[in-house]
């Protein structure tokens, strides 16, 4: 089942990287390096650096180490040797070709999941570490292809899948006809202000997954939620710019998501099931901006479908009966502690709950997540063998009779969907808004 | 404006029911006042995939498939985004404009009303509509609209260069520009955001991305020679003509007019800059430490600070005083020169200052319910819903428009008496 | 060889405890006014509870599930840093001479017991050089300061033990101790082993930011 994949040897070429690459001069490289590390960082990278003891507890945290049999090269430490401690020494006098493979390293063999701050005895944040990279590889202009037209994206039309202003009230026009056919007074409330609620969502919703927005609207006409969603930019949380280290469209992105949600004057957010996105909103975006803490609260889908089962306002009418297995989406688990109502809403929802192993915080990432997927199609095989571990994981599961693997977060979904296919591990991946939809109390229609 | 003084200033209350109107329709949706307070107004639903609009009890004529977006423009008018047989139109006051589009939508108004735009895409191209007349010239993608104050220009980001599927290249090289009244600038950009008319609708200016680093603001399709990390959206200075815009320099904000930093004082945040009515003071919402909001007025920061967020800056007509929302701790309240009022509510809409500025007004909720609260004394009353307070020309009467016990009830109250 | 052990124990020994604890303060100082000059966000996520909760775990052996992973790796080192730091204070020989400089001192440890100590923190010292040598993920990001590090760490034990048992040269012996103790004491501020001030700081931080804000564990 997990065949062991090595085709390291080929070398994979991404028109960004080599993009960037081409005419860049070492004076430029060393330029922005300096820039970045002396100029843009502070604390954060000096102390984490220097108290770095090279001890390598780290390794056993990191996937893609795990997967490739131990191999040192993807040990979290040693992607920051291969990277930041050589510019540092070099005083950022390094090669177009180190940038290249510094490139590759840190969009590609890092999905910055944060289990090694776990791991690390002095909760060295590696995860910020590549993030840095990232940044120097975003001011060089070397950000991979695929990943820097999705940054182009939310930077053209506010959104990461090029929708267009007009597709998105049309999308959720048509959502809100398709779920009429199944309750015929539902809406899809378009910017209703002072609603309880604004949704939002990630671009490939309107662009490839509507079912979703019909499931939700279904499940917030049934549990008569007040809520809305705008019909304006805005209404995208998903952030691809906070992962090419293009901060300044980051934050322009999240600044146009919560000034939205302020515009319509609405209590809270809920976000669909989507981790990078909490990552961004939550944690990431709003600092950048000078907010301490969404200034509009963000309540993830997990914790939302927790609070309307918890309060009885959607309620299940028959447990889903094939067994389920929850994957732990790092940025809502790692960084938002949702794993104990995540396994509180699979209970209540499903007959059958088996655990995978490692689980809660310790769960292995599903490889796709921190813009890995992102880098498109030039790396997925890359991908998918850097997950090895996660396929063993899940075999596991499966072994112990999980039949379907929810995964609440977008990019695990893709990802897992990936592994599943390469390692024939025959799971059916659902969110929870899939299943809720399936076994919840609907009215007779 | 609309002349406000011309409305019924007689002091008194008329009422309209509106959850009556419940029993005529599959169902209403939520509703919207004219700013006179005369009429309410929703969409309703007839039946299936039938919408209309019903004013104070009364349908349109006109039946659509889909009808949303209903706004009123300053001088009453009624607007809808309404669509049939898989054509959309505007409906103004029950009438549709004659043409039919792939889509339109965000509405907009002249600052008097009388004139209305709306984006709209026919066979995948885009172009902005004034009064049902489309632009000559159409894109291949179409964001961020405005219309000029007086309302006899629209323009908008415009895509004028075809870009191929993640062609990156391409894209930074620049394929947006601005196009007003059709006409796109004879510039390029990485980007394009933001569009600000001048008042007198001659010059148009926003913020641009020249390739990914080097943003600045263009004025008539010229940018400025100066960039920096990064700029938030123009306003042009009403007297000078000045563009000003907040622009990110080494990391932090200050605020720049017309390429050349104003500010000396550096804040980790400014966004949202306004120009007194005189011209006399420029004031924006800042961030003077990581964390903590507040006003800046001429760069000097206010001391009151708040640690969630400040919105909807308004100058008084006088541009003496200065009110803002405040969120502080999860709650929200109003920053009123430089001081917070004690009293905080779950929510509050944007203040508004009587006319000779004496007075700040500002709709609040608590627990579902919504009140009225001036110079921080909440009155009475509370309603289900409650729109924006009006102030009569004189300052001495104020127009409460809301909805209690199902009932829309257009009161106009003296302000001795409320104050009393 | 009475002058050099006078100049070893007088002047230097002053030197080196000035560097050390200057140089902890300077970067002490240094960091926070880092923090604060360009991610003075990070005070206002700083978190007590979180952050000892954090050091808490981090320092009891197998607290965490990376200790529990490496349970070998896991005694050495504490050990090693328990007796490195154990050791040398309360060492009776260094007791005496802290008293007889300065007129107090403190309860110390019987010699068997710090002899043993002494030789816990050499056979960690070994076992890092091993480890470094043998785990290809540890050898991959070794570079040449790493054993320069262990050895300066080592050299101090390594030489207090051979003095104190009088193996060979005992005067010398004696010498090099003091000296190797006060260059490992100056290198603290200035390299690596400057983690022995950081770390608690950034395990204070991390925590404070698993915590505080994304609710949950960091170990």
């Amino acid at each position: 089942m997990a065949q062991p994949a090595k085709s390291e040897a080929k070398q994979i070429v991404d028109n960004g990287i080599e993009k960037g690459a081409a005419g860049l001069t070492e004076d430029r490289i060393q330029a922005v390096i300096n820039r970045v590390i002396k100029g843009e960082s502070g604390a954060r990278l000096k102390v984490y650096v220097d108290t770095c003891v090279h001890c390598g507890l780290c390794s056993e945290a990191c996937h893609y180490y795990l997967s490739h049999d131990k191999d040192p090269r993807y040990s979290p430490v040693a992607k920051v040797k291969q990277t930041l401690w050589e510019m540092i020494r070099r005083k950022g006098r390094v090669s177009v070709d180190f940038m290249r493979r510094a490139a590759e390293i840190v969009h590609t063999e890092c999905n910055l999941c944060k289990r090694c701050a776990m791991y690390c005895p002095f909760g060295i944040d590696i995860a910020y570490l590549m993030m840095v990279v990232r940044r120097i590889v975003h001011l060089l202009g070397m950000t991979p292809q695929y990943i820097q037209d999705t940054a182009h994206s939310h930077a053209a039309v506010s959104n990461q899948m090029w929708v267009k202003p007009d597709e998105w009230p049309d999308t959720l026009q048509w959502q809100e006809e398709e779920a009429r056919g199944e309750i015929p007074t539902l809406r899809i409330p378009l910017e209703k202000e002072g609603a309880d609620i604004m949704y939002s969502v990630i671009g490939p919703e309107p662009k490839f997954q509507a079912q979703l927005i019909y499931q939700a609207a279904v499940i917030m006409d049934v549990a008569g939620v007040n809520w809305t969603m705008p019909a304006t930019a805005g209404w995208d949380n998903s952030d691809m710019a906070m992962f090419t280290g293009d901060n300044e469209v980051m934050g322009r992105i999240k600044r146009e998501h919560y000034e939205t949600a302020a515009r319509l004057r609405v209590r809270r957010i809920v976000m669909g099931e989507c981790g990078h996105a909490f990552r961004s909103v939550y944690d990431v975006g709003n600092r950048w901006l000078g907010w301490r803490i969404p200034p509009i609260p963000i309540i993830h889908a997990i914790e939302f479908y927790h609070e309307l089962l918890t309060a009885g306002k959607i309620r299940v009418a028959k447990k889903f009966k094939t067994p389920v297995t929850i994957h732990d989406p790092c940025n809502v688990v790692r960084g938002g502690g949702l794993h104990r109502m995540a396994r509180d809403l699979a209970h209540a929802l499903c007959e059958e709950v088996v655990e995978m192993y490692p689980n809660c915080e310790h769960n292995y990432c599903c490889c796709a997540g921190g813009g890995v997927i992102n880098c498109g199609p030039p790396w997925k095989n890359k991908r998918i063998e850097g997950n090895r571990v996660k396929a063993d994981q899940l075999a596991d599961a499966k072994i112990r009779g999980a039949k379907v693997l929810i995964a609440p977060c977008h990019n695990c979904h893709s990802g897992l969907e990936d592994i599943n296919h390469a390692y024939e591990l025959g799971l059916d991946i659902k969110f929870f808004g899939d299943i809720i939809y399936e076994v919840m109390e609907k009215p007779e229609a | 404006m609309a002349d406000v003084s011309r409305w019924d200033w007689e002091i008194g209350t008329k009422a309209i029911p509106f959850d009556a109107w419940k029993a005529d329709f599959a169902w209403v949706e939520e509703p919207y006042v004219s700013p006179d307070g005369e009429r309410i107004a929703a969409v309703v639903n007839l039946d299936d995939a039938q919408f209309s609009v019903c004013v104070n009890g009364r349908a349109w004529e006109g039946v659509f498939d889909k009808a949303w977006y209903l706004r009123f423009s300053h001088d009453g008018r009624l607007s809808a985004l309404v669509s049939e047989d898989g054509e959309w139109t505007v409906a103004v006051d029950g009438e549709t404009w004659p043409e039919r589009y792939g889509y339109v939508w965000n509405t907009l108004f002249s600052a008097d009303g009388a004139r209305v735009a709306v984006a709209a895409q026919q066979d995948m191209a885009y172009a902005m509509v004034l009064d049902g007349v489309m632009w000559e010239n159409r894109f291949a993608n179409m964001t961020h609209f405005a219309i000029s104050p007086d309302g006899r220009h629209t323009a908008a980001t415009v895509q004028v260069k075809e870009t191929g599927e993640a062609d990156i290249a391409r894209f930074q090289a620049g394929c947006y520009s601005v196009a007003v009244d059709g006409d796109a600038w004879d510039s390029v950009f990485t980007n394009v955001w933001n569009l600000a008319f001048s008042p007198d609708g001659a010059h148009l200016a926003a913020e641009v991305r020249q390739g990914l680093y080097d943003y600045t603001i263009a004025v008539d399709g010229r940018p400025w020679e100066r960039c920096f990390s990064s700029v938030w959206q123009p306003v042009f200075h009403p007297v000078s003509g000045a563009v000003i815009a907040p622009v990110r320099l080494e990391g932090q904000w200050t605020v720049a007019a017309d390429g050349a930093p104003i500010w000396p004082r550096r804040f980790v945040q400014v966004w949202h800059q306004q120009v007194s009515p005189d011209g006399q003071r420029l004031a924006a919402i800042v961030s003077p430490r990581y964390g903590y909001w507040t006003l800046a007025v001429d760069g000097v920061p206010w001391r009151t600070t708040v640690n969630e967020m400040v919105m909807d800056l308004r100058f008084s007509p006088d541009g003496r005083r200065l009110a803002a929302a405040a969120k502080h701790d999860g709650r929200w309240t109003l920053l009123v020169d430089d001081r917070l009022w004690s009293q905080r509510f779950d929510q509050i809409r944007p203040p508004v200052f009587s006319p000779d500025g004496r007075l700040v007004a500002a709709v609040v909720e608590t627990e579902g319910r919504f009140g009225l609260v001036v110079d921080d004394r909440r009155l009475p009353q509370s309603y289900e819903a409650l729109w924006q307070p009006v102030f009569s020309p004189d300052g001495t009467r104020v127009l409460v428009r809301g909805i209690e016990k199902g009932t829309y009830r257009r009161q106009v109250l003296a302000v001795d008496q409320l104050l009393a | 060889m009475h002058a050099i052990y006078g100049w070893v124990t007088g002047p230097l020994t002053w030197i080196a405890f000035l560097l050390f604890f200057g140089g902890l303060l300077y970067r002490l100082v240094q960091l926070l006014i880092l923090v604060r000059r360009k991610e003075p966000f990070i005070f206002s996520y700083m978190s007590l509870k979180y952050s000892l909760r954090s050091i808490l775990h981090w320092i009891l052996p197998f607290g965490t599930v990376n200790w529990r992973l490496h349970p070998v790796m896991t005694i050495v080192t504490f050990a090693f840093h328990i007796c490195l730091l154990v050791a040398p204070v309360f060492l009776m020989a260094h007791a005496i001479l802290f008293e007889e400089a300065w007129g107090f001192g403190w309860p110390s440890l019987p010699d068997v017991a710090a002899d043993w100590m002494t030789l816990i923190v050499i056979a960690g010292a070994v076992f890092f050089l091993v480890r470094r040598i043998v785990r290809p993920e540890v050898r991959f990001v070794t570079s040449t300061s790493d054993y320069v590090l262990l050895a300066v760490v080592a050299a101090p034990f390594v030489t207090g033990f051979i003095a104190y048992h009088q193996l060979f040269a005992y005067r010398w012996m004696l010498v090099a101790h003091i000296v190797s103790g006060q260059v490992m004491l100056v290198a603290i501020p200035f390299t690596r082993l400057v983690h022995m001030l950081f770390a608690p700081l950034t395990r204070a931080y991390t925590g404070s930011e698993f915590g505080g804000v994304r609710h949950a564990v960091d170990w």
